[in-house]
C-alpha cells in the first residue's frame, strides 16, 4: 500500500515532468537501474565501496549525555556525519557512480546547494576517473567558498549559475538544461529524492542503507525496542533513508523535521509540508509539494540551512504525508542553533545545521515520551563547514 | 477544422511553409504583448506562441529564461496571457498556442483553464515538460474544448515512442531539431530530418521544426522537411534588447527567405 502505485508514481506523486529530448535517456536510466538493482555483482561492488571507501555502517551511538539532558528515553545517533566526505550525499553519489560506469558515461553531472552534494559527486569522480561538473549558484559559490575549492582539488568543473535566484533550485534546473544537450556521454547525478522517475526510488534505495542498519544495530541496543525516528527534510533522502525501512511499521513514529526558517511568512521557511502555505505542483520534473505562489511560480524559500532551502521535496515525503505515515514538523533557525551549540557541548560532535534541525525537535518530543522510550535521530551530516556561518549567526567573531 | 487546421490547410494548398513566431507574454511590458503579436502577423507570422511566463523554465535557454523573469516582474500570469488573447482576437484570426510550463497550467486547473482558453479565443497549449507519457489528463481537458495539446518529437526519439506520439499528436508536431534547450546557434538537420520522415510515415499531423533558428538561412535549411519552423529566442532578443521594429524587421526577413526558397 505504500509502495509505488504504477510506474514512477507515489500514490498521485511523482512522474516524468520533463522535456521529450530527457526522456530516452531516463528511459535507458530506467532500464540500468532495474537490471542492476537486482545484479548481485553490482551491489557487492556497492558494498564493498560503502564499507572500504564510505566507511559503512556508520555507528548507532548512545548519546548519554544528551539522553540524561532530556531526562528521560534512550537517545540515539545514527552517525552518517562519520563517513567520508562528512555526510550522507556519498551513498547516492557511490550508487548513481557505479550505475553510471556501467551505462557507458564518461561523465558525471550534479547540482549542488551547500556544496554537500557537489564533493561527494565529485570525489566519486575522481575515484573512478570521470569527467565531472558540477553547477552551483552564485549566491551559493560565495557562501560556500571552502566546498567550492574543494570540488576543484577533486578535480570537478564548478559551474558558476546566474539565472533566477542564482540558488539550488537554479543549478539544478540549469543541470537538467546541460544533461539535455549531452545526454549521450553524460549521467546526472541528482543528490536528493527528487527529479523526474527513476530518480526518487533510486536515491532512496541508496540511502535506504541508513534505516536497514539502524534496524540492525538496534537489535543489539536494545533488543529491536524503537518508538521515534526523527530525520531532517529538505529534498529528503537522508530522510526517506533513514524512514524506508520502517515505513510499515506503524509503532514507529517517525518525524520528519523541515526548516521553519524565521518564521511563517511565505519566503521566509523551507516548509514544503509542514506549513498550510504550500499545495502540490511540479518542479524538476515531479509532482509533489511544492512552495508556489498563487499563480504557480516557485518561491524563493530561506533557511539558516543551505542543505534545507529547497522548494520542492522528494514525492515519496508528499505520499508519507498524505497518507500520515511520517509527521512533517517545522523547526526554525534559532531552535537549530541551539541544538547545534547543545549537541556540541554535550557529546563532543559538531553537527550539520541541516541535522541540527532533527536533533532540535528533540526538545519538544521529549516532554510528551515515556519514561523508557527510544528514540533515533539521524546526524547527516557533520558541521565543520557550517561553523563560520553559526559564528556569524551568533553575533560572535574568530 | 480549428484556426490552426485551417491555416496548415491553407499553407499546404499555396505551397508555402509556415512561420511560426514564439513571443514571451509581458516584455518588454505587460501591455505591449498583443501589438507585437498583431505587428509579427502583419510582418509575416503564421502562427504566434504566447510564452507563458515560468520561475523555472527548464527547456529555455538564457534569452528566453530572462525574458520570463522580466515577464513576471512586470506581473503577466496565465490569466494575463488569456487577456492578451481577447485582446488580440478583437482583430485578428491569427492561430494562437500558449506555450508554458505544467506547473502553471496544473496551478490554474486543467478543467478550467481549457475552458477560459477557449472562451478567450486561444488554440492549443505547448508545455514542453508535458512528455507524451504524462499528456493523458491535459489532453483530454484540451480536446473537450476543441483544443490542441501539441507533442514533441527530437533527434533522440525513439520508432516506438514516435508511434505513440502520432496516434494521439493534433494541430502539429513539435520537432525539436537538436538535443539541448532553446536558443539560437548552428545546427545539423539531418537527424531531426530522419525523424520528420519517420512521422510522415505514420501521420499526416503537420511537422514544425524548432530551437536553434536565428536567421533566415536557417530558416530555410530548417524547413526542408517541415510544413513550418519555429523562431523564438532570436525574435524575444530583438524585443528585449532592441525594439518591436527589429524584431518585425527579422519576422520579414524569415517570411522573404521563406517564401523565395518555397514559394510558389
Amino acid at each position: 500500500m505504500t509502495g509505488e502505485m504504477k510506474k514512477g508514481r507515489f500514490g498521485k506523486f511523482g512522474g516524468q515532468y520533463v522535456p521529450e529530448i530527457v526522456m530516452p535517456v531516463l528511459n535507458e536510466l530506467e532500464q540500468a537501474y532495474e537490471k542492476y538493482s537486482r545484479d548481485e555483482e553490482f551491489l557487492a561492488e556497492l558494498r564493498k565501496y560503502y564499507m572500504e571507501y564510505a566507511g559503512r555502517p556508520t555507528l548507532l551511538y548512545y548519546a548519554e549525555q544528551l539522553t540524561k539532558h532530556y531526562g528521560k528515553g534512550k537517545i540515539y545517533l545514527k552517525r552518517e556525519d562519520l563517513l567520508h566526505t562528512g555526510a550522507h550525499k556519498i551513498n547516492n553519489a557511490l550508487g548513481q557512480v557505479l550505475l553510471a560506469k556501467r551505462m557507458g558515461k564518461k561523465r558525471v553531472i550534479a547540482e549542488t546547494g551547500a556544496g554537500q552534494h557537489g564533493v561527494a559527486t565529485a570525489t566519486v569522480a575522481a575515484l573512478f576517473g570521470m569527467e565531472c561538473r558540477v553547477f552551483m549558484g552564485t549566491v551559493d559559490i560565495e557562501r560556500q567558498k571552502l566546498n567550492v575549492f574543494k570540488m576543484k582539488l577533486l578535480g570537478a568543473e564548478v559551474v558558476p549559475v546566474t539565472t533566477g535566484t542564482a540558488t539550488l533550485k537554479d543549478a539544478t534546473s540549469e543541470a537538467i538544461r546541460y544533461w539535455a544537450a549531452h545526454i549521450e556521454d553524460t549521467h546526472y547525478i541528482i543528490g536528493s529524492a527528487v527529479g523526474p522517475h527513476p530518480y526518487p526510488t533510486m536515491v532512496r534505495d541508496f540511502q535506504s542503507v541508513i534505516g536497514r542498519e539502524i534496524r540492525q544495530q538496534i537489535k543489539t541496543e536494545t533488543g529491536g525496542r524503537l518508538d521515534y525516528l526523527l530525520a531532517c527534510v529538505g529534498g529528503g533522502s537522508n530522510a526517506i533513508g533513514t524512514f524506508y525501512e520502517f515505513k510499515d511499521d506503524a509503532n514507529v513514529r517517525k518525524f520528519g523535521v523541515e526548516a521553519a526558517g524565521r518564521g511563517p511568512a511565505i519566503g521566509d521557511n523551507a516548509q514544503t509540508l509542514s506549513s498550510p502555505a504550500s499545495r502540490p505542483g511540479v518542479l524538476h520534473g515531479a509532482y509533489s509539494y511544492l512552495a508556489q505562489d498563487e499563480d504557480g511560480q516557485v518561491i524563493e524559500v530561506y533557511s539558516i540551512s543551505a542543505g534545507l532551502d529547497y522548494p520542492g521535496v522528494g514525492p515519496e515525503h508528499s505520499m508519507f504525508h498524505e497518507q500520515g505515515i511520517v509527521k512533517y514538523v517545522g523547526i526554525n533557525d534559532q531552535e537549530a542553533l541551539e541544538a547545534f551549540q547543545l549537541l556540541s557541548r554535550l557529546e563532543g560532535i559538531i553537527p550539520a545545521v541541516e541535522s541540527s534541525h532533527a536533533l532540535a525537535y528533540l526538545a519538544k518530543l521529549m516532554p510528551q515520551t515515556n519514561e523508557d522510550e527510544v528514540v533515533v535521530v539521524t546526524l547527516s551530516g557533520r558541521g565543520d563547514k557550517d561553523v563560520q556561518q553559526v559564528v556569524k549567526a551568533l553575533g560572535e567573531e574568530i | 477544422m480549428t484556426r490552426l487546421e485551417n491555416k496548415f490547410q491553407e499553407l499546404k494548398n499555396s505551397g508555402k511553409k509556415g512561420l511560426i513566431i514564439y513571443i514571451t507574454a509581458g516584455i518588454p511590458n505587460a501591455a505591449a504583448t498583443a501589438k507585437l503579436v498583431l505587428e509579427a502577423e502583419q510582418a509575416g507570422a503564421d502562427i504566434v506562441e504566447l510564452g507563458i511566463p515560468f520561475s523555472d523554465p527548464m527547456a529555455d535557454g538564457p534569452i528566453i529564461q530572462n525574458a520570463s523573469y522580466q515577464a513576471i516582474k512586470n506581473g503577466m500570469t496565465l490569466s494575463g496571457v488569456l487577456e492578451i488573447v481577447r485582446e488580440i482576437r478583437k482583430s485578428s484570426q491569427i492561430p494562437l498556442v500558449a506555450m508554458g510550463y505544467i506547473n502553471n497550467i496544473l496551478n490554474f486547473g486543467f478543467e478550467k483553464l481549457s475552458g477560459a482558453a477557449r472562451e478567450a479565443g486561444l488554440d492549443g497549449f505547448i508545455i514542453p515538460d508535458v512528455p507524451h507519457e504524462e499528456s493523458g489528463d491535459l489532453k483530454v481537458a484540451c480536446q473537450k474544448q476543441g483544443l490542441h495539446l501539441i507533442e514533441f518529437v527530437t533527434p533522440g526519439t525513439t520508432d516506438e515512442r514516435i508511434g505513440e506520439t502520432c496516434t494521439t499528436a493534433d494541430g502539429f508536431i513539435y520537432c525539436v531539431s537538436i538535443n539541448g534547450v532553446t536558443g539560437v546557434r548552428k545546427i545539423d538537420y539531418s537527424a531531426i530530418n530522419q525523424v520528420i520522415r519517420h512521422v510522415r510515415q505514420q501521420s499526416a499531423v503537420p511537422c514544425a521544426v524548432g530551437f536553434g533558428i536565428g536567421s533566415p538561412d536557417a530558416a530555410v535549411a530548417a524547413a526542408a522537411e517541415a510544413d513550418a519552423v519555429i523562431v523564438g529566442s532570436a525574435v524575444v532578443k530583438e524585443i528585449a534588447e532592441n525594439n518591436a521594429g527589429a524584431a518585425m524587421a527579422l519576422i520579414s526577413d524569415l517570411r522573404r527567405a521563406l517564401d523565395d526558397k518555397y514559394g510558389r
